[in-house]
């Protein structure tokens, strides 16, 4: 545009002011492009960091059984190869020679777990292998007699001090056990409370009083209620230490205010003329909410309770105080033995000084975060699918 | 007998009873009304009013008996528990169906018990408060009946050491005497806190404006939710990623000037917990200046400012209690966070002003303090509990003040989604 200074309407500063506009508008474009890639970074960095953990490696061995083998299986290997092979795989040697008497006098082929060490050289890692078994790692992988195969101990294996023997499973079935009870609990109770708050309490200075209070909860630091899991359920009704039991019931109070407040907004969601029909019809109360208000706000209500579902699940901090974080090397089956759950056995690897451990945390983040993500997925869906425009 | 079995037999016994029962009371009520009287309720509604009055005496006999039981106030068999309680069921049940005529108002007495239990459920929600509140309170008065609170509050040294070999029973004269001084961990709290809030205060709102004044709905219906993905992510991944990606490159970063970090410094801690923080302040500004008139941006235009001017001198200033109240609970959130700074953060308490060095917080010495096999009631144990209650008061006030700051910003503009 051509610069009429002697117009009328010519302002002197307007050049200046446009330009400062400009930048205004870029700078919030970069806040949010900036957000975005944090976003994008962590998880790029956390799959690049987890995804070889899905593979593990196995070396080639043949084994001649007599009875020397079969007296001791830990002299069976010279010293470099007892270097490169997973004690775990060794310690099972035994139990699997017993199980076979058929195979003394004979020559058989296996492919026996790689330790952590040189599956970590493997995977192009640090490690701290000799340079000798490097060298010998080289050779074994160009006779294929080294290959990477998905990582089944992962998902199938409970926790382990060895690190390639360690994995996700006991995590994964104490996460669903601990959920299991905080569904339970937290949604009964939690829906009671909204249908008795939205429909049936008089709106007075103590209604007023109860939903600030509960607003308040939903956002107090999780670690209190570790603090009362700990002081109330362990140390005065006595719940077993580190079991889905107290986990969940601590978890349970945890997701109750999410799910009060998210059923009372699906309640109050649902057009007050649904509500005078029936009352018009001459239905009590209950039968109105029951038969015509929960059916219309159930969507609502199951989205809301996913979300506190995925939330309670990823959850540490109050597990922590609750003792699980107890080292769980096998799944566990009921409700008050000692258990740990996905994001506890992430912090205790985390903690641990080997290297290896480092992507098999990495890789338990990825299994979390996926059933996090595809929960929250769920919901929207659910939310998107069921939703009733009024 | 196992716990597996007694559930059974409970149970068991317990469904098929209320499904007895509620065939009597229907069938009683059906027969009446053969008679030709006609019933105050319908026919279903003896039913359900049946089995609701079988069902509770015997739930509730059942209950007080398995707390009688924990307490050890009085040790009833089990077994005996059971048959007593399913016997209970089965006298309601007897009572009831005699005294069901046709005008018993069946449809009042189910929404009366229904309603009751309604407010049962609602006081399980309200004692969550008080119980966390007692249980802190009542262990923090433990602790400062052996420490004195004005030594917790202003003493510049945290030394438990000896407190941990009390807990272990092998204190003794020799020793000296703990000291629970918590103003380096308050301080090393607040300064995380507030690199935090400089990291996600400005991203967080500037995002806000993007998302609320420049994009289009398209573009904003992406940004939203993918943001919000920021806010699902489980704290532990947080702290991990803290650790293992952003304290190296931290330390790497300062000593190319020469200057070195820790590992564990406090930078890196505020720097992901800010990370974690965008989408709260972002989402909740967003809501915000979303919520500011129309009319009002269209009288500023008209007067001649453009969209920026606008923005900074109009919009801002009209939701700057919902943009304070955001910023608010984004610090609330800051205060409590456990995983991060257990993770990435240090376990010594440092009184120093170099974001550098490492620093401690009241959650990291609260699980620090948990963690381990102290005796419950040694005085490091209970420290945990004088800093949680600390924690829960400080954000109590905080969430208060947000919660009322934004609801009396949306009752200004006449929204109401909080």
């Amino acid at each position: 545009m051509k610069k009429n200074i002697n117009s009328n309407f010519y302002i002197p500063q307007i050049e200046k002011r446009n330009r400062l506009a400009r930048r205004f508008k870029y700078t919030t474009l970069a806040a949010v492009i900036l957000s975005l890639s944090f976003l994008g970074f962590f998880l790029f960095d956390i799959v690049k960091t987890g995804y070889p953990a899905f593979q593990q490696s196995y070396i080639k061995v043949e084994i001649k059984f007599d009875e020397e083998t079969a007296s001791n299986p830990y002299g069976i290997f010279d010293k470099t190869m007892s270097k490169l092979i997973s004690r775990a795989w060794l310690r099972s040697l035994p139990q699997k020679i017993a199980k076979n008497p058929q195979w003394m006098g004979t020559t058989q082929t296996f492919w026996a777990l790689l330790n952590a060490e040189a599956d970590q050289h493997i995977k192009g890692r640090l490690s701290r292998l000799d340079d000798s078994l490097k060298i010998k790692i080289e050779e074994l992988l160009l006779k294929e007699e080294i290959e990477k195969r998905l990582n089944v101990i992962f998902f199938f294996t409970g926790d382990s001090k060895i690190p390639e023997n360690a994995g996700f499973y006991s995590a994964i079935i104490g996460s669903i056990l601990t959920m299991m009870v905080t569904m339970t609990l937290a949604v009964p109770i939690g829906v009671m409370t909204a249908i008795y708050l939205e429909e049936f309490a008089p709106d007075n200075k103590i209604t007023q009083i109860i939903e600030v209070n509960i607003n308040n909860l939903a956002a107090i630091p999780s670690i209190l209620f570790g603090l009362l899991g700990l002081a109330i359920f362990i140390n005065f009704f006595g719940v077993p230490r580190s079991s889905p039991l107290v986990g969940g019931m601590t978890l349970a109070l945890m997701s109750l205010p999410i799910i009060i407040v998210s059923s009372k907004a699906a309640l109050k969601s649902v057009p007050a003329s649904i509500r005078q029909a029936g009352y018009g019809l001459g239905l009590t109360k209950w039968q109105v909410t029951k038969d015509h208000v929960l059916p219309l706000a159930f969507p609502g209500i199951l989205t809301g309770s996913i979300i506190a579902l995925a939330q309670a699940m990823g959850e540490t901090a109050p597990l922590i105080i609750v003792g699980m974080i107890a080292f769980v090397p096998d799944a566990v089956t009921n409700i008050t033995s000692a258990a740990t759950v996905m994001p506890a056995q992430i912090f205790t690897w985390s903690g641990m000084p080997e290297r290896a451990y480092i992507e098999k945390t990495a890789a338990g983040i990825i299994v979390l975060l996926s059933v996090l993500i595809s929960l929250n997925t769920m919901a929207v869906i659910l939310r998107k699918k069921f939703e009733v425009k009024w | 007998m196992s716990n597996d079995l007694l559930f059974l037999l409970f149970f068991g016994g317990f469904i098929p009873i209320l499904f007895i029962a509620y065939i009597v009371g229907k069938s009683k009520a059906n027969k009446i009304s053969a008679q030709g009287v006609t019933l105050h309720s319908q026919a279903s509604q003896y039913g359900w009013l049946t089995a609701l009055y079988t069902g509770l005496p015997a739930i509730t006999f059942a209950t007080t008996g398995i707390f009688l039981y924990l307490f050890d106030f009085y040790l009833i068999p089990p077994f005996m528990l059971i048959a007593s309680a399913l016997g209970l069921a089965a006298l309601t049940l007897f009572i009831v169906t005699q005294n069901i005529k046709a005008t018993t108002k069946a449809r009042d007495l189910i929404e009366n018990v229904l309603k009751n239990i309604l407010i049962l459920a609602t006081l399980i929600s309200i004692l969550t408060t008080f119980g966390i509140l007692f249980s802190i309170i009542f262990e923090s008065l433990h602790f400062f009946q052996r420490e004195s609170i004005t030594g917790f509050l202003f003493g510049t040294q945290w030394n438990p050491d000896t407190a941990f070999l009390e807990g272990a029973s092998r204190g003794g004269e020799d020793v000296a005497n703990a000291q629970f001084g918590a103003v380096p961990i308050f301080a090393g709290t607040f300064y995380i806190t507030l690199i935090a809030m400089a990291v996600a205060v400005p991203i967080g709102l500037f995002s806000a404006i993007y998302m609320s004044e420049y994009a289009s709905l398209k573009v904003r219906n992406i940004i939203k939710p993918t943001l919000e993905i920021l806010a699902g992510i489980p704290t532990v991944v947080y702290g991990f990623f803290a650790a293992i990606t952003v304290a190296p490159f931290i330390v790497d970063v300062f000593a190319i000037f020469g200057m070195t970090a820790s590992y564990r410094s406090a930078l890196g801690a505020g720097i992901v917990m800010g990370i974690m923080i965008i989408p709260i302040i972002s989402s909740l500004s967003d809501d915000v200046i979303s919520a500011v008139p129309q009319n009002v941006r269209n009288g500023a235009l008209a007067l001649g400012m453009n969209k920026a001017e606008t923005i900074k001198f109009v919009v801002l200033p009209s939701a700057m209690p919902g943009i304070i109240a955001a910023t608010l609970l984004g610090v609330s959130r800051a205060l409590g966070e456990t995983m991060i700074v257990v993770m990435a953060a240090s376990l010594r308490p440092n009184l120093t002003m170099n974001p550098l060095e490492d620093m401690t917080t009241v959650t990291v010495k609260i699980v620090e303090a948990l963690v381990g096999d102290q005796e419950f009631d040694s005085s490091l144990t209970l420290s945990a509990f004088a800093l949680g209650f600390v924690l829960f008061v400080v954000t109590l006030i905080i969430n208060i003040v947000s919660i009322t700051t934004i609801r009396r910003f949306h009752q200004k503009y006449k929204i109401s989604n909080l």
